[in-house]
């Protein structure tokens, strides 16, 4: 894991005391609110409906226990005693006071975190895929990339005042697992020619206006990445519109002027900046390759794993869901659901994550990550440690064997939280959840993903949810929009909207009705229910969600 | 009466041959004031130009940082200024995009005395483009 | 009084805490019970400016609808009822205290 230099120490001290400062000044009247907003945000510190929230960032997913009981700690001191994992790689806390905030923000430089650019219209936290150097899938580990563009993205002074935000995902794997496609700047590392490379993806997002992404470059040599994404950014931040905030993103910029337009752009920026890098960064990324070496795996027997496979169910069916596969022989990747049935979707409490800082360090190789998903990933497990961390994961309520089904929801904060909600989402996660352990129909379901968001800001990726939620305020009373058939992977599809929208009552049958139809018209267990959706299409499972409409029409 | 803030803090302003709107420059203009709204490409660098004075209609809106970026990776090495509404707080991203001073209206200066200004002087310190760049 | 116009409430967060608060008569509550009730509609305007220009202790400064039940406001639209209760997942803000 990349662990701070002395440059990375004294920036993040300097930019705390900043920050401490701009505090004092909006307490003693130097900065309006207006031109503090701006200042806190690109700190991390919102203003929700009942308190501050501080996001900070869990750069591109990845942590180490001691990371883990920091965060912990904050939790209980300035806190209510957790934290909320979010799909962008982010913690939040809901609770903070704003004097407390430039000693929480020193508390994180401690064990080398921050919340620098986890919000504000600037380069946002670089996300990737939460299985990076474990995969078995993957051609390269993208955490040393994503640490170089955090280093470049960090306090970049030409990108502070954007249009919007703009958010960069990278993946080492086929298999895109960083939602690459729905991100101003997806980069997927491919290989031409035994050269290594990106593809680049603009102009993908969610929100208001959901776009997949377009291919600008179909291969870049790795030296002229960063050199590649300012351009991009500096052409975006001259052009990109400003009147209004809903059109301000790269994805309408692509929309309005074309992707061929775009490349024409950026070439020609392309040819003015690179000469500003002189290569130095590519010295850089081969040091953090080194910081990133794989941990020194061990041999040993996987008796003891077998043998509590073959003799307890319960340790089985989680072994069955919650593990993938690892490049390395005897290891595991571990999902650790942060999705137990009933409760919020992504809360861990002080004492679970210092139970997962724990079990990192003993079994873990000292590593975690944090998934989009809103689960934590203890990404390199001996398979013959897993009956033990799966009995250490019971005892704090961590062992839900549900990861990727039907239970294993993504939900924002919604109305509960969040100034800009519409309606609740949490309340409905925790209802479809509860509902589905109560048939015990979850695992004969399989794979299916729910995503809920509480806005059109999508927060919570509903676009691309198997089956998306959309919560709105219709004439005061929260009512729910229903997507089907989105897909978050490599082959990234936006939804397809079903109709009106259900009051908070009338959502769980419907979407027990929904996945009824699937039961009922797939091939056979081994077809998914996106693998149907997309055989099948819309018809019959919008006739399930408005059966009245079927009765008229009769 | 404006205030022009540099690494020293507040000074006089001691530039006093006005600025020629950015359209109607000639090729023998000493001086122009260019609108946050320029293409960069569009602006000639000929051997008269001295000053160029870029506008902040508002601090939120950062066009401005990269106009001057590419006016100096085009080669212009005339002085620079950032004009309007630009805060204390973005000093250092002025200096480090290539402006060498900014000049401020007296009721924000009122408002952001000038040690708020001088805190951000150190702004070549703690820069990661240093190290990315090289 | 306009015919109109709707009893409001001037609402916002405390500055250092950031929680949800409500104006009084001489200064801000916690409590809605307690809220200056505004039935005239050039009086809420002045008061909604009023609130505003006090930014050293408070932010987002807003007229909210209110239902008078005898003389103690309620809240008439959901999100108001959040924010005078507190999230529906945990016991936390005002419904914490109260
Ligand atoms: C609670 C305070 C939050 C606020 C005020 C907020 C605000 C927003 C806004 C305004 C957008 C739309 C941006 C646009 O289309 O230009 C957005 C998008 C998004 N946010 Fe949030 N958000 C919040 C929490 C979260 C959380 C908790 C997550 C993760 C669970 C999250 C992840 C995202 C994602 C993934 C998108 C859509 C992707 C895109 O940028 O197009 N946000 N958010
Ligand atoms: S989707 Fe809307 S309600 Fe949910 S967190 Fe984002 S902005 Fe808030």
């Amino acid at each position: 894991m990349y662990t701070y230099n002395d440059f990375d120490k004294s920036f993040i001290a300097t930019r705390n005391a900043q920050f401490r400062d701009q505090v004092e000044r909006r307490i003693d009247g130097s900065l309006t609110e207006d031109e503090f907003k701006p200042l806190r945000l690109m700190n991390g510190l919102y203003l929700q409906l009942h308190a501050y929230m501080l996001r900070v960032a869990i750069p591109y997913g990845t942590l180490n226990g001691g990371q883990m009981r920091q965060l912990a700690f904050i939790a209980d001191k300035w806190d209510k005693g957790y934290g909320h994992f979010t799909t962008r790689q982010n913690i939040q806390y809901n609770w903070p006071e704003l004097r407390d905030v430039p000693d929480m923000l020193d508390a994180l430089a401690k064990v080398g975190m921050h919340a620098i650019q986890t919000s504000g219209n600037t380069i946002r936290n670089v996300t990737a895929d939460h299985f990076a150097g474990a995969s078995a899938d993957e051609i390269a580990d993208p955490r040393p990339v994503a640490e170089l563009i955090r280093q470049w993205s960090t306090d970049h002074p030409e990108f502070q005042f954007m249009p919007r935000k703009f958010k960069i995902a990278i993946t080492g794997s086929p298999n895109d697992r960083a939602v690459t496609r729905a991100h101003d700047i997806g980069l997927r590392m491919v290989e031409k020619d035994g050269e290594a490379g990106f593809e680049v993806i603009v102009g993908g997002g969610l929100g208001r206006t959901p776009m997949i992404g377009k291919v600008i470059t179909d291969f870049l040599p790795q030296e002229d990445l960063l050199p590649y994404l300012e351009s991009v950014v500096s052409v975006w931040n001259q052009i990109g519109r400003r009147d209004n905030k809903y059109k301000a993103r790269i994805k309408i910029t692509v929309h309005e002027h074309g992707i061929e337009e775009i490349r024409r752009l950026v070439d020609e920026r392309f040819a003015i900046v690179k000469g500003s890098f002189s290569g130095i960064d590519q010295v850089r990324l081969a040091e953090y390759k080194t910081h990133f070496a794989a941990p020194d795996f061990v041999v040993k027997s996987e008796a003891v794993f077998k043998d509590a496979y073959h003799s307890d169910p319960i340790f089985r069916s989680w072994a069955d869901t919650n593990l993938s596969a690892h490049k390395a022989d005897g290891y595991s990747i571990v999902s650790i659901s942060i999705k137990k049935h009933g409760d919020t979707p992504g809360d861990a409490t002080s004492d679970q994550m210092r139970l997962m800082a724990d079990l990192a360090e003993a079994y873990g190789h000292n590593e975690l990550r944090i998934s989009h998903e809103q689960n934590v990933i203890l990404p390199h497990v001996h398979k013959s440690d897993l009956p033990a961390l799966h009995a250490a994961l019971k005892e704090q309520g961590l062992a839900t064997a549900n990861i990727g089904l039907i239970s294993d929801i993504i939900a924002c904060p919604g109305m509960d939280y969040c100034a800009l909600a519409t309606a609740r989402s949490i309340p409905i996660a925790q209802e479809i959840a509860t509902r589905f352990d109560d048939l015990k129909l979850e695992h004969d379901i399989g794979n299916l993903k729910i995503k809920i968001s509480g806005c059109i800001n999508a927060c919570g990726h509903h676009h691309v949810g198997h089956i998306g939620i959309l919560g709105l305020d219709r004439a005061g009373v929260e009512n729910y929009q229903v997507t089907l058939g989105g897909d978050h992977t490599e082959t990234a599809k936006i939804g397809d909207r079903a109709g009106r929208g259900f009051e908070a009552h009338e959502l769980v049958p419907a979407i027990e009705r929904v996945v009824d139809t699937y039961l009922a018209l797939r091939t056979d267990k081994d077809e998914e229910f996106i693998e149907t959706y997309r055989r099948l299409g819309l018809a019959p499972f919008k006739a399930a969600l408005y059966p009245e409409a079927q009765a008229d029409a009769a | 009466m404006t205030i022009l803030v540099t690494d020293t803090g507040f000074t006089a302003d001691t530039w006093d041959q006005g600025y020629t709107p950015f359209g109607e420059a000639a090729n023998d203009v000493v001086s122009i004031d260019v609108p946050a709204d320029t293409n960069p490409a569009d602006i000639k660098i000929t051997p008269t130009l001295k000053m160029v004075r870029i506008d902040f209609p508002s601090f939120a809106d950062g066009r401005g940082f990269t106009i001057a970026r590419m006016l100096r990776l085009a080669g212009y090495t005339g002085r620079l200024r950032a004009y309007g509404h630009v805060i204390s707080d973005q000093y250092a991203m002025a200096r480090r995009t290539g402006f060498d001073e900014v000049e401020i209206h007296q009721d924000l200066a009122a408002r952001q005395p000038q040690e708020q200004w001088k805190f951000r002087s150190d702004w070549k310190d703690n820069d990661y483009q240093d190290r990315m760049r090289g | 009084m306009s015919k109109s116009f709707t009893p409001k409430v001037v609402t916002a967060n405390d500055l250092l805490k950031g929680d949800v608060i409500y104006q009084t008569a001489t200064g801000w509550t916690r409590d809605l019970a307690d809220a200056e009730i505004l039935t005239d509609e050039a009086h809420a305007d002045l008061r909604l400016i009023e609130g505003s220009q006090q930014i050293a202790d408070v932010v987002g400064v807003y007229l909210m609808d209110v239902a008078l039940d005898g003389t103690a406001p309620q809240t008439t639209h959901f999100r108001e009822a959040f924010r005078a209760k507190g999230p529906s997942n945990y016991v936390h803000g005002k419904q914490e205290v109260a």
